[in-house]
């Protein structure tokens, strides 16, 4: 239950106001392989460790961010709105 | 001989007597007690039946960890089960019930369970419940069901409320004994933020029920005065009744406080039991230490209890646990006990003492019997002698109170809730808390601390250096000297006593037997986790608490391994069970799920409106007349109103979004698949919205209403969806696009006029010219009424196939413009229609919903493929649009379908057939997504998603209703029926 998700914007914020939408994968370009286009709609890493999502703070702000977690124990790395690029610093 | 309360002694008010009951029958007790104490102070032993022999038992604790005594606390709608009656504080008028028996606590039919117990052993219900397979459900499954369980949960609502609050501090200590309040001052004197939060009523732990001295005061008058700094200082919190039941990422703990449980009659406009959420900089366990019972012959009769237990009962109740006492031990704890019933005044007192020599010096007038152990216990309803045996021989005692201590384990619970193991120590024989945590660590005994003295300054010495991190200047509280402690140091532990004879319960709640481990281990069930489950050890509302270290170390042994090797199960919150009530809060009926009401749900009531609930909307289903006495009639009458004269129908609660910015257009050019570049200023167009993988998602219209500035529609349902994905769209997909979007669903109320009259009636409201030529179909522009009273959005669309109006005005003002449009329409037949009639014109005229767009079609699936341009370079949903598979010709296509025989129906969910196919799945060739009885045609008619079914009108095939055995003959059209060269649209 319980925990805290830090936005950009509001600060840290209980959890349930946000919405997780999955992996923050770029989207591929119109013109790439049907390959990359079906990765993208279709498969997801499953790392032990850092994974960065989309997540929107529907119940706040309501801007879409993407949140670098860890999966093994949760610890939020990094926080940012998504309009800012996938950029991410571990 | 019973238990029987003090002449004088404890913490309770002897001036303020509570009356209570227990099964029906009046006892009384005092303030200050908890029920457990009551019952005792009044002479029961027995007080409830445990869970698979129904043996007797009795009160075996004094605190949390409770197995036995468990009871039904209170009536109707405020019947709590499985209340731990030592954790419960008495009131006046308390009802208690016991549980888990039949006819009654005292002739329980149940206990011949007992006589069954050589074929009752651990995995009982996996070798017996096996066969025939057919008995599971019938026969199995009920029975299983009606013995599981212990208490009954009402099925009354629950009158009181509940609420979740959140807190922030730089320090949770959870546990206000002595290392707790220690800890709470070293941090709260240097001016730290602190919660101190404790499960008793009365904080101060062990301290309550101790003899000891500490600077010159009694132990509990000590916890007072520290209590009493703690309350005034304003940093501090002070939460007692709580229990931190769960520690959760982001150093978030939950707790919940039991507000009002202890009152008769709880205030109405308070909750009685409150969910906390404490963010805490860093947090200190100070739980404490369980004590372990040894594991012999009868360690369950009534009279039997933990030594902590009895000295609790005995100091801070005034409660003596009987006459002639024998106290089991395996350490000094023993000894403590002795010495204080024996300044209590009770003389007879036997210690049997497992360790040959050792321990302390007692001075004490008791009889000691050294290298000794109690091998059985005797007696059926209470205790009434043991037998002990010591350097060969056995002796018979008579007694009416056995103590016991097998050890202490620290309550490492929360320290392991987020997935640490915790560690064996062989120097404490307990489980240690994982190492390297972060923003928690354990004070006092639950870090292994012995001793009144040493927790105190455990703790002061932590929660002062914890202040300092905070960035408070900080000083180590110090509180002079402790006299007359006999602390329990670690001592060489006893799991297998030899020789018993009658049954040695390792769990209690769980009737778990010694044997019982040494089978699971014999049938290869030794692994930890595996035994819990095949001999359910440790399950069940107290969680293993007493019996989780004895089960492990039996397991140990009978594999012959150490305690280490064997470890424990997982340690998962909650500590101890939280009700639903708390863990709801306020969520629940209309808080839960809240009505959800259109701007013109009035209008709607006015005029006789049937609502059906869709999401959280209330929305006009039909509006019946007089006379009517079938939903179908006012249905039909009304859809044939609309197709003769003219309808209103609220469609306010369809999803509105206001786009803007320089970019809009190109925005929505994407998240539709079908063109919008060039729509232009004043036209709505019709959009399908796809998902990335091709299928659609929604649909709806979209109107420019300026060069930078477009009104779109979703669906009710996917309203709030919609939003969603086109934030994400903006945001994270095309941050560079200048767009915005305002969810602008409850600012307009939005009404649908439909029918060959709705242009005659809208005249008179609207200012603009609505001719045909001034205003076509797909028109869209900001209009004002009443002769520039009022300003909306008037848009020529029309999902029933009609010459039809949607108009939006404020919200505020729907109601009165909804009126004037029926009073405008009176000459003309208006009338209002409900989602039932729109749904029946709209398959008429062969629109979708999401009846059909069901996510499995295709905008081509539809009919649609010419709407998607090839040379849009990119939508949403382009490139996975462009699969084999989304575009092979054998996919399921919408068309219309007829009963041959005007007269028959089929139902939606149907599935089609060709004509003389046998009914097999494999012979399907679709199925009908939205049926209903046409007035316009005469018959039922449906829409159908069906293989190939746009070159397939005409065929005659069979509709097949496999749940009902239905089948009716049937022949595929095209999905409009109703008027398709679009004559009465366009009018």
């Amino acid at each position: 239950m319980a925990s805290l998700l830090p936005c950009p914007h509001c600060g840290p914020r209980p959890r349930e106001e946000f919405t997780v939408k999955g992996a923050a994968q770029a989207r591929p370009a119109p013109d790439a392989s049907p390959d990359v286009w079906f990765d993208y709609v279709y498969l997801r890493d499953n790392p032990r460790g850092a994974y960065a999502e989309y997540w929107h703070h529907t119940s706040g702000c309501r801007r879409w961010l993407i949140v670098t977690r860890d999966t093994a124990t949760h610890d939020v790395f990094d926080s940012r709105d998504a309009a800012e690029g996938r950029e991410v610093r571990a | 001989m019973t238990p029987y309360r003090l002449p004088q002694g404890g913490l309770i008010d002897r001036s303020t007597p509570v009356s209570f009951s227990f099964d029906g029958q009046a006892l009384q007790g005092f303030a200050g007690d908890s029920l457990a104490s009551a019952l005792l102070a009044n002479g029961r032993l027995l007080v409830g039946r445990s869970f698979k022999y129904h043996r007797p038992r009795g009160i075996l604790t004094a605190g949390a960890a409770e197995p036995n005594a468990l009871v039904t606390i209170g009536r109707d709608g405020r019947t709590e089960p499985n209340t731990r009656a030592t954790m419960q504080e008495l009131y006046e008028g308390l009802e208690a019930k016991s549980q888990n028996r039949w006819p009654s606590l005292d002739v329980d039919i149940g206990s011949l369970n007992s006589l069954l117990s050589p074929f009752l052993g651990a995995g009982f219900y996996y070798k017996t419940f096996m066969w025939p397979a057919a008995f599971w459900e019938k026969v199995y499954e009920p029975f299983i069901r009606r013995a599981a369980g212990l208490g009954r949960a009402t099925h009354e609502a629950d009158p009181d409320a509940y609420e979740k609050s959140w807190a922030h501090c730089d320090l949770l200590v959870i546990g206000a004994g002595a290392a707790g309040l220690a800890a709470a001052l070293g941090a709260g004197r240097a001016g730290a933020r602190v919660i101190l939060a404790d499960e008793h009523a009365q904080p101060g732990g062990g301290l309550l029920s101790e003899t000891a001295g500490i600077g010159g005061k009694s132990a509990p008058a000590f916890a007072a005065d520290l209590l009493a700094e703690l309350a005034a200082l304003e940093n501090v919190t002070i939460l007692p009744r709580t229990t931190v039941f769960g520690w959760y990422d982001g150093n978030v703990f939950g707790a919940v406080e039991r507000v009002q449980k202890h009152l008769a009659h709880p205030d109405a406009h308070r909750p009685v039991e409150r969910l906390w959420r404490i963010v805490a900089k860093q947090a200190l366990l100070a739980t404490g230490a369980e004590e372990r019972p040894l594991v012999f012959g009868g360690n369950d009769i009534p009279g039997v209890m933990m030594a902590g237990a009895m000295r609790c009962y005995l100091n801070r109740y005034g409660v003596a646990p009987g006459r002639q006492v024998a106290i089991f031990t395996i350490n000094d704890s023993g000894y403590a006990l002795a010495r204080d019933l024996e300044t209590a005044g009770v003389s007879q007192v036997t210690i049997i003492d497992s360790r040959p020599e050792g321990g302390i010096d007692y001075a004490g007038a008791a009889r000691i019997v050294r290298g000794g152990v109690v091998r059985d216990a005797h007696g059926g309803k209470a205790l009434t002698s043991i037998t002990i045996a010591a350097g060969g021989k056995t002796e018979r005692l008579r007694v009416d109170a056995l103590a016991m201590s097998g050890g202490f384990s620290p309550i490492i619970h929360l320290a392991c809730h987020r997935g640490g193991k915790p560690h064996w120590s062989d120097e404490k024989s307990a489980f240690m808390a994982p190492s390297g945590l972060q923003g928690l660590s354990l004070i006092g005994s639950a870090a292994g601390i012995d001793g009144i003295a040493a927790c105190l300054e455990d703790g002061a010495a932590k929660g002062a250096a914890l202040a300092e991190t905070f960035g408070f200047k900080a000083e180590k509280p110090a509180f002079g000297l402790t006299a007359g402690e006999i602390a329990p140091m670690p001592a060489r532990p006893l799991w297998t006593i030899p020789g018993i004879r009658g049954k040695a319960f390792v769990d209690y709640q769980n009737d778990v037997h010694r044997k019982d481990l040494g089978l699971a281990v014999r049938e290869g069930y030794g692994h930890v986790e595996l035994a819990k489950r095949y001999t359910t050890t440790g399950m069940a509302t107290d969680q293993g608490k007493l019996s989780n270290v004895n089960a492990i170390a039996l397991l140990a042994e009978a594999r012959g391994v150490s305690p280490a090797e064997v470890g424990t199960t997982t340690f998962r919150p909650f500590y101890t069970p939280v009700s639903f009530g708390a863990l709801a809060g306020p969520s629940h009926g209309r808080h839960f799920q809240p009505v959800r009401k259109s701007p013109l749900h009035g209008w709607a009531e006015k005029h006789g409106a049937v609502f059906v609930e869709t999401g959280l909307w209330y929305r006009s289903a039909w509006f019946p007349r007089d006379g009517e006495t079938d939903w179908r009639e006012s249905v039909a009458r009304e859809t044939k109103n609309v197709r003769i004269n003219a309808g209103l129908c609220d469609v306010s609660m369809l999803g509105k979004i206001e786009i803007t910015g320089k970019d809009a257009a190109e925005f929505l050019n994407r998240v539709y698949c079908n063109a919008f570049l060039k729509l232009p200023v004043g036209k709505a167009r019709y959009g399908l919205m796809l998902r990335e993988d091709g299928f659609i998602y929604d649909d709806g219209t979209t109107s420019r209403l300026a060069q930078d500035r477009y009104f779109m529609t979703t669906t009710t349902a996917y309203a709030s969806g919609v939003m969603n994905h086109l934030e994400f769209c903006a945001q994270a997909l095309w941050p560079d696009l200048d767009v915005r979007l305002a969810s602008v669903t409850d600012q307009w109320s939005q009404m649908a006029i439909a029918g060959p009259k709705a242009r005659k009636i809208l005249e008179t409201i609207v200012d603009a010219d609505l001719s045909n030529a001034a205003f076509p179909f797909l028109a869209a522009a900001e209009v004002s009424l009443f002769n520039g009273q009022v300003q909306g959005r008037l848009f020529r669309i029309s999902f029933s196939g009609e010459l039809a109006y949607e108009l939006a005005v404020p919200a505020g003002y729907g109601e009165a413009v909804a009126d004037a449009i029926m009073e405008a329409g009176r000459d003309h037949g208006i009338q209002p229609y409900g989602v039932e009639a729109l749904a029946v014109l709209r398959i008429e005229k062969g629109h979708v919903t999401h009846n059909e767009i069901n996510g499995t079609v295709t905008p081509g699936d539809l009919g649609f493929a010419r709407m998607v341009p090839a040379a849009k370079p990119d939508f949403i949903g382009k490139r996975m649009l462009e699969r084999a598979g989304l575009n092979d010709p054998q996919r399921h296509q919408l068309v219309g379908i007829r009963p041959l025989d005007p007269a028959a129906i089929f139902r939606t969910g149907s599935h089609i057939l060709e004509k003389d196919a046998a009914a097999a799945l494999e012979n399907d060739q679709g199925y009908v997504t939205s049926s209903c009885h046409s007035p316009h045609l005469g018959s039922t008619i449906g829409l159908a998603l069906v293989r190939r079914g746009a070159e397939r009108h005409g065929e005659e095939v069979l509709v097949w209703n496999g749940l009902r055995g239905e089948f009716t003959p049937g022949r595929l059209c095209s999905p409009v029926f109703y008027d398709p060269q679009n004559e009465k649209l366009l009018a």
